[in-house]
């Protein structure tokens, strides 16, 4: 699987990937010194650090997450230098904040890419094409079948199914993870429908977002306080596992509606019971993957996260030099959630 | 087309009753009697006869998406269906077409015995000018499999809403051997006769387990108690000097019963009787598996009639001299079918289910018991007044099945699921100990909840060993307790064993792998109910 070669600028180690020459890890999964995090979702940025270095916008939602973390902030483009090796950050179009990570050293780049999208979603920083020798890549959606339509169609459907919902009286019940799906959501609801209520994980990721000065559609907090007629014919919106929670029990009569890339598989969609599933993801489909890597012109590709050794297997049959390497993380399924414990038990 | 497509959208984004039949009744009056007559046809499972390999399907998807035939094999692993692999992997369309769902039928059934050159053309043709839905719909009529989360029983209901029939006459008139090339929307639905169709089967009347204590039934006199009998319910029919015998799957299986043929001859016409199609000899029944080796051979041969011979275990009598005797009640019913019986003889090919009589729950409950014995599953009980229904009803009638074996066993293996439970590791194999060594010896994927198979989802990810395709090997630490209701004596399976009907019964969270059953446990069980 892991195929570690020492003089490599970038390796996969059981603590996270490490370059050497500046003793540095990138989205570490075990405590290390220093930590660059390409952004805030938790199987990449991880407690326990000495220290930590993300984008001024990424930033705020990190340290609200894991609390009281010395964090250092950079902004896109600007070039740091540790013993010899060039580091920079640039967008990703995964989330608010997101980066890929650019890492230089003797004329030799590396791109450890975290998650990203090439899609520009209107709300994260635009994806930054980043040539490369060599280019660190999930594969979250890596198969022939995930092919995302463009948002604006996406969105067209929700605004519809929402503002069905309302004239029939419904509680619109969609949900996305509460950092980053949730957000581009909110960003592209029709306001005219209706008010939009959000769940305590999501409206907590909210406060952050408004206070570094991103302007985001009023929404409010569902509190036990509100009676729940008043919901009829609004939205809620609330992270995947409030989905069948007794939370949830308050709306009624109600209309459920997930919003993720798993929402491809009608499998998945039948077994959440959800009457409508939402394709919108914030990660690369498969043509946008290998669009992706063609682009940045790499040599060699390290796949992570989702299906890497199907698509290992197929970059080789490209014709490039490719494996898959073990993170502590598998990503993304279609269970997972981004909550929490804690914010879960806040609500 | 489009019709039939956003149906099955309708269909598929709601798990509510209500809302399916209101599609279904919409749908219905939308389209012309053809198109209407398909889709009950399909949702039916009778679907056209299947005219396109599917490994030409999968060829010809993978080469138009640009991707090597292995990849869209793995991702047909993880979509758990290939229609809709296909539909998903496809490039967008380039056209529209405007077909009705009976002219793309027509195409469809068109293509027997093409070439796979034409039929290429033709299929990638029909792809081009179809959206997603459309084409999920379309790879659906070729290949089968038509799972929309519509039961025979909505269908009916919304049919019999949308032509203001009763249920139960839609019911019985959509039975039998109808298709839509052989019969028009009139002559099945809206003739006056529904019985001139003379294969035609009564629906199936089906009960439902007994849960709990039976004192809460009442007194057993008001109850006819049988055995129950583990071989395939099927229907006999004798009209106009013809036979015909039915199996619940609603498959018509005469030719495959040649020992029922005399009947024919033996019963008086207008006789159709309800029962067990049971493997027996020397006057007591068989093992199931032993009947297994028949079902599904093409040429009954006489090496099979003599290794696995059946008679019919008779329960009900449904038709007599004619007359449909649904409405009369069970115990008038049992009358007339043991005087039809003893006034016909019929060569031992049918015997009479014996009633077993009760002073009480008690002394029933000790005969359950005895059950494996008698090779039965336990004991039907039905109400003496009952009428014969159609379906799954409760309250007349109830299985009341003895407890299975049980057996903890280590899971070996774990393999993706299909449909809704694509994507999650639910089908598993399970293994006992012999010494050091873990023996697979049965599969089982039911019996557990969505939540705990989603935990055991992550888990496999987690402990993989080896990856075999779809398949993977798993650190053996998990025990589950299997539940099985017979174990036969299998010459194919490593362990020596066969069992019937296995699933899970719980996940032993509570029990390490070294605390699982053995092989020899296994063989005593064989020794004891084998």
């Amino acid at each position: 699987m892991k195929k570690n070669n020492s003089s490599d600028l970038l390796q996969f180690t059981s603590k996270g990937i490490w370059c050497k020459q500046a003793d540095i890890f990138i989205d570490p999964w075990k405590p290390v010194k220093k930590a660059m995090i390409t952004h805030g979702h938790a199987d990449h940025s991880r407690w326990g650090n000495d220290s930590y270095l993300a984008t001024a916008s990424a930033a705020p939602v990190i340290k609200y997450r894991l609390g009281d973390i010395k964090l250092q902030t950079i902004e896109f483009g600007e070039k740091i230098n540790i013993n010899g090796v060039q580091f920079s950050f640039h967008p990703a179009g995964h989330i608010l904040g997101s980066a890929q990570i650019r890492v230089e050293y003797k004329g030799e780049v590396w791109v450890a890419s975290g998650d990203y999208k090439l899609e520009d979603d209107g709300f994260a920083e635009p994806f930054e094409l980043v040539k490369c020798n060599a280019f660190i890549t999930e594969s979250t959606f890596g198969l022939p079948v995930y092919d995302w339509r463009p948002q604006a169609e996406i969105f067209d459907d929700i605004n519809t199914w929402w503002r069905k919902n309302s004239v029939d009286k419904k509680v619109t019940f969609i949900t996305g993870y509460s950092l980053g799906k949730a957000q581009r959501i909110l960003d592209n609801l029709d306001t005219s429908i209706g008010k939009i209520y959000t769940h305590g994980a999501v409206e907590n990721v909210n406060e952050v977002i408004r206070a570094q000065g991103v302007k985001l559609p009023n929404t409010i907090r569902v509190t036990k306080e509100i009676p729940p007629k008043d919901y009829l014919g609004n939205l809620v919106l609330a992270p995947p596992s409030a989905l069948n929670s007794a939370w949830m029990k308050k709306f009624k009569p109600i209309s459920i509606g997930i919003a993720s890339g798993w929402m491809t598989l009608r499998g998945a969609r039948r077994r959440k019971a959800a009457e409508r599933g939402f394709v919108l993801s914030d990660h690369v489909d498969w043509k946008d993957l290998n669009r992706a890597i063609k682009e940045t012109g790499a040599e060699k590709v390290i796949v992570t996260h989702g299906y890497t050794s199907t698509y290992t297997k197929y970059l080789k049959e490209q014709g490039l030099e490719a494996y898959a390497a073990e993170t502590e993380f598998t990503g993304e399924s279609i269970d997972a959630d981004d909550t929490t414990k804690e914010e879960k038990e806040k609500v | 087309m489009k019709n039939f497509a956003y149906l099955f959208t309708q269909l598929d984004q709601t798990t509510k009753t209500l809302k399916k039949v209101a599609a279904l009744v919409d749908y219905f009056g939308k389209v012309e009697d053809k198109d209407r007559m398909w889709a009950m046809a399909i949702l039916s499972h009778r679907r056209p006869k299947r005219t396109v390999k599917t490994s030409l399907m999968r060829q010809w998807a993978a080469e138009l998406a640009n991707v090597p035939l292995w990849l869209f094999e793995e991702s047909y692993h993880v979509v758990g269906d290939l229609a809709e692999t296909i539909a998903l992997v496809l490039p967008p369309p380039s056209m529209e077409h405007n077909k009705t769902l009976t002219e793309w039928i027509e195409v469809v059934k068109s293509l027997n015995k093409k070439e796979d050159e034409y039929k290429k053309e033709v299929v990638i043709n029909a792809w081009a000018g179809m959206t997603y839905n459309e084409r999920f719909v379309f790879n659906k009529l070729i290949t089968g499999g038509f799972r929309v989360g519509v039961s025979q029983k909505l269908m009916m209901r919304a049919l019999s809403q949308y032509e203001g029939q009763e249920e139960k006459s839609i019911a019985h008139r959509l039975m039998g051997n109808w298709t839509p090339d052989t019969t028009t929307y009139e002559e099945l639905i809206r003739s006056e006769n529904p019985l001139d169709d003379i294969s035609r089967p009564y629906p199936f009347y089906l009960a439902y387990a007994l849960e709990g204590e039976p004192e809460k039934l009442g007194s057993p006199n008001d109850w006819q108690i049988e055995r129950k009998w583990d071989g395939i319910r099927g229907q006999l029919i004798v009209r106009e000097g013809n036979l015909f015998v039915w199996s619940r799957g609603e498959e018509l299986v005469t030719d495959k019963f040649p020992e029922y043929h005399p009947l024919a001859d033996l019963l008086p016409d207008g006789t159709v009787i309800d029962g067990e199609i049971l493997p027996f000899r020397d006057g007591k029944p068989l093992s199931f598996n032993i009947l297994q080796t028949r079902i599904g051979r093409k040429n009954i041969t006489k090496k099979i009639l003599g290794a696995a011979p059946v008679i019919l275990m008779a329960y009900d009598l449904l038709e007599h001299e004619g007359k449909d005797l649904r409405t009369t009640p069970l115990q008038e019913r049992r009358r007339l079918l043991e005087k039809i019986l003893e006034e016909n003889n019929t060569d031992g090919i049918i015997i009479l289910s014996e009633v077993l009589e009760f002073k009480n729950w008690e002394s029933a409950a000790a005969e359950r018991e005895n059950s494996r014995q008698h090779l039965s599953e336990g004991l039907m009980v039905k109400k003496q007044d009952s009428e014969y229904r159609s379906g799954r009803k409760k309250g007349d009638w109830w299985k009341w099945k003895i407890e299975p074996l049980t057996i903890d066993a280590v899971m070996l293996y774990a393999q993706q699921g299909h449909g809704r439970r694509a994507n999650l590791y639910t089908d598993y194999t399970f293994a006992v100990w012999d010494d050091e060594n873990l023996v697979p010896f049965t599969k089982a994927y039911s019996g557990l909840t969505d939540k705990e198979f989603n935990k055991i989802t992550a888990w496999v990810r987690k402990n993989t060993k080896e990856k075999f395709g779809p398949v993977r090997s798993v650190n053996p630490e998990l025990v589950f307790e299997i539940a099985f209701e017979g174990i036969n004596v299998s010459s194919r399976h490593k362990s020596g064993v066969a069992l019937r009907f296995p699933r899970m019964l719980r996940w032993r969270t509570d029990k390490k792998a070294k605390e699982a059953n053995t092989l020899e446990d296994l063989k005593k069980m064989l020794e004891l109910y084998g």
